[in-house]
């Protein structure tokens, strides 16, 4: 009996196969798939942060939909909101920890996946686009955080965004109009929680599917990137796994672990622990005075320490400014660099690009641990 | 030549300008004084931490006589000079200026000018203008004389945190004190006191001294009647909630002063839980029994019952409550209800001064089911804390399982 149901099952499935098959040509995509390959060397390993990077992504959105069914922006109920979440929602806490866990995850994952492509080359040619995306959709995991964070109304949230929207303010030209467009107004209001608020859950999410969607795209029709030194060496001599299903196998057996850790994570540190840390707190209350400690996220910290360090006047720019702008040249150089780099191009490591990535980390490293040891 | 005119020419035109304000200064009785005054102690050296100094007046505004004349002899001859005045005869002495509204209009218009009829109707007022006793207070005993601060001024004998060290200086003086009959106690009593914890340790401005009790220029021990508006001017409810009891007659009847009777007066410690009910130490043994013919026995009784179950409720809530905060649970609402309990808890012992029973066990049993709640739901919490951590384990162990599963799989695909 068993078998006959299985058969029909199966003979079912291979109907409704064959029926699209028809329609889209699924054939020759499939066959495509079963002849891409990954390269197999002593850093494949780096190939999974790209996957988790986009794990941490599905987990964002199907918890903020999840979120979305209770939150209400607004002063005067986002934070009400969000306690009610916590606190009256089945697995409330549960939803909003695991999408506190995973936003942090995923910028981690996205900076480890971006440093990972930096340091073996893997922008150069043919994959410049790959990396112009790649790039676009960090700083859109950054602005996700960002208009993320004051969303709850709480205490640290509110005088956290009025320092991070100032900051922005003083940009050359565009910062002053920048500043009243972020927060929909002088100050910090909830008129602020609006714009960040459709930032947050329509206009970042639309701009960043379309972004993902290329980016991997272009993965899926390049491939994986081989290492530098396997330009010269003949295919048979090229050690390589089938994407489907061997590596999507290993993906997937990376995501279970990613999605277990994650689950221990919100489970024991539902408000995050040290540096990392999300408690609801007290409402924000524009009248109070400000907490001893503003700090941004730890993602922000090493940009928000460098120019703490940076003297109020350089030449005759405000210093805020000037670190401003050269923090704008250092992320457009980072991103020109698989049109800079030529050595990488032509198939050599080039040793300048490797020293500006290594003081990059370090510069990042550094201000990061400074900011919370001089806090 | 020109330039030497021209200095000549200055030097004159600021001579001019300079000595009517030179002459307008001269103050010949503080050159005199000063030079055979102690430097620390002496009245024209302390003058300059004067408020009157401060606000220019001069040692002539009070003492009279000329400032402006070297011989000290030609001064006492001036007409108008009131020298040192007697004991007997400071307040009047001081009055010239305090009594007068359309002067102190023109000086400080904040300051009161009954200060001298108050003083008049005080204890030391009376003692001294009416018995001539010149040991008791008169003005200068609390103010001070030629360094006198407002009351505001920290270093100011009248500045609330130093009152009773003021009137220490002869309410704690036994020997001073003899011939009164008053005891000597109560600065030390204060000290230790709710009050003068609050006012002496903490600092607080707001805790009263023992001029708030007493008045200050009208200064007067509260009699029995008057001690219910003493105390209520702060405790507004408590008198209240006592003016309407059955004790309020009682304790008229028998000359029992209100506050006092259970609550002492310089000495006022906090008040505990069992001075209610029907055992030592409760105070209200002192005067009832269970065949006394009244129902204070059995109002007693059950006040106390009613307080101690709501103290025990608090106490199970908040020690389960803070087990789930400890273990990270979101309790900010239990939080809050466990302050309603305390807020309940506060209104119940409020209430002990209507002596109703009804109130009181009413109020209590409100604490009691908000207690109640929190103790609930902060064990549903902690419930919740480790069925959480039974749930990660089932899905640690599911997701273990299919990782095991699918890591076979790979390694069969080789």
């Amino acid at each position: 009996m068993a078998g006959g149901k299985m058969k029909a099952d199966s003979k079912l499935s291979g109907q409704a196969y064959r029926w699209i098959d028809e329609r889209y040509g699924v054939n020759a995509l499939v066959d495509y798939m079963g002849h891409k390959v990954v390269p197999v060397h002593k850093h494949s390993v780096l190939y999974y942060l790209g996957g988790i990077t986009l794990f941490f992504f599905i987990i964002q959105v199907l918890t903020g939909i999840l979120l979305l069914v209770y939150y209400r922006p607004g002063a005067e109920s986002a934070y009400e909101s969000v306690r009610f979440i916590i606190s009256d929602v089945s697995f409330g806490w549960l939803i909003r920890s695991m999408h506190s866990w995973s936003a942090n995850l995923m910028v981690l994952a996205a900076f480890l996946h971006m440093f990972s492509v930096y340091f073996t080359h893997a922008y150069r040619k043919p994959r410049e686009l790959t990396w112009l995306t790649g790039m676009a959709l960090l700083g859109l995991v950054l602005l996700f955080g960002f208009s993320g964070y004051l969303l709850p109304w709480n205490e640290l949230a509110f005088f956290a965004t009025r320092v991070g929207t100032g900051t922005a303010g003083t940009m050359p030209i565009i910062g002053e109009k920048l500043l009243v467009i972020m927060r929909g107004g002088e100050e910090v209001t909830g008129a602020t929680i609006g714009r960040f608020f459709g930032l947050h859950v329509a206009i970042l999410p639309g701009v960043f599917i379309v972004l993902l969607s290329a980016h991997l795209l272009f993965v899926q029709r390049q491939g994986m990137s081989e290492p530098l030194e396997w330009a010269n060496r003949p295919t048979p001599e090229k050690k390589q796994m089938k994407f489907f299903p061997h590596f999507l196998l290993r993906d997937l057996l990376v995501w279970l672990i990613a999605l277990n850790i994650l689950a221990i994570l919100a489970v024991f540190f539902p408000d995050g622990i040290g540096v990392v840390h999300w408690p609801l707190g007290t409402k924000a209350d524009p009248f109070a005075p400000p907490p001893p400690v503003i700090r941004p996220e730890w993602y922000f910290m090493f940009a928000f320490q460098a120019l703490k360090f940076l003297p109020p006047h350089i030449w005759f720019f405000e210093g805020e400014l000037f670190g401003i702008v050269i923090f704008t040249v250092g992320g457009l150089v980072w991103a020109l660099v698989p049109f800079l780099d030529r050595k990488s191009n032509a198939g050599q490591k080039s040793k300048l690009f490797k020293l500006f990535g290594i003081l990059v980390v370090l510069f990042i490293i550094v201000m990061t641990i400074l900011g919370y040891i001089l806090e | 030549m020109p330039m030497r005119k021209l200095v000549f020419i200055l030097a004159a035109a600021a001579l001019l300008v300079a000595c009517p304000a030179l002459l307008a200064q001269e103050n010949n009785c503080l050159e005199c004084h000063q030079s055979f005054e102690d430097e620390d102690d002496g009245p024209s050296y302390k003058i300059v931490r004067d408020v009157h100094s401060q606000r220019g007046l001069s040692c002539a505004d009070c003492h009279g006589g000329d400032a402006t004349l070297d011989d000290m002899d030609e001064v006492r001859e001036v007409k108008g000079y009131r020298g040192v005045p007697s004991p007997l005869e400071v307040p009047n002495f001081c009055a010239r200026c305090h009594g007068d509204a359309s002067y102190m209009h023109e000086h400080n218009p904040a300051l009161p000018v009954d200060q001298l009829d108050k003083y008049k109707t005080s204890i030391h007022g009376r003692r001294l203008l009416g018995k001539k006793d010149t040991k008791v207070a008169n003005c200068i005993s609390c103010h001070g004389v030629h360094d006198i601060g407002s009351a505001k001024m920290p270093h100011s004998s009248t500045h609330p945190l130093n009152i009773p060290q003021t009137c220490g200086k002869c309410h704690a003086d036994e020997e001073y004190m003899a011939d009164y009959s008053i005891e000597t106690s109560q600065v030390n009593d204060y000290a230790q006191s709710v009050h003068g914890i609050a006012l002496l340790q903490r600092k607080d401005l707001g805790a009263p001294a023992c001029n708030d009790c007493h008045g200050n220029h009208g200064a007067a021990p509260p009699g029995v009647t008057s001690l219910s508006a003493v105390c209520g001017n702060c405790h507004a409810l408590e008198a209240e909630l006592f003016n309407s009891s059955p004790h309020k007659v009682a304790f008229e009847e028998n000359d029992y002063p209100m506050c006092e009777t259970c609550h002492s007066n310089h000495k006022i410690v906090k008040p505990l839980d069992d001075w209610v009910g029907t055992m030592e130490p409760a105070l209200c043994i002192n005067c009832h029994s269970d065949d006394d013919g009244t129902r204070g026995f059995e109002t007693a009784d059950g006040i106390s019952t009613a307080i101690t179950n709501l103290v025990v409720a608090h106490r199970e809530a908040k020690s389960i409550l803070d087990e789930a905060i400890e273990k990270g649970m979101m309790t900010t609402d239990e939080e809050f209800r466990l302050k309603e309990v305390h807020q309940a808890l506060v209104q119940t012992r409020t209430l002990i001064h209507a002596f109703n029973l009804d109130s009181v066990a009413d109020k209590a049993e409100e604490g009691l089911k908000k207690a109640q709640e929190v103790e609930a739901n902060s064990a549903s919490l902690i419930d919740e804390y480790y069925f959480r951590r039974k749930g990660l384990g089932l899905a640690t162990l599911f997701i273990a399982i299919v990782i095991i599963a699918l890591y076979v799989k790979i390694k069969r695909m080789g």
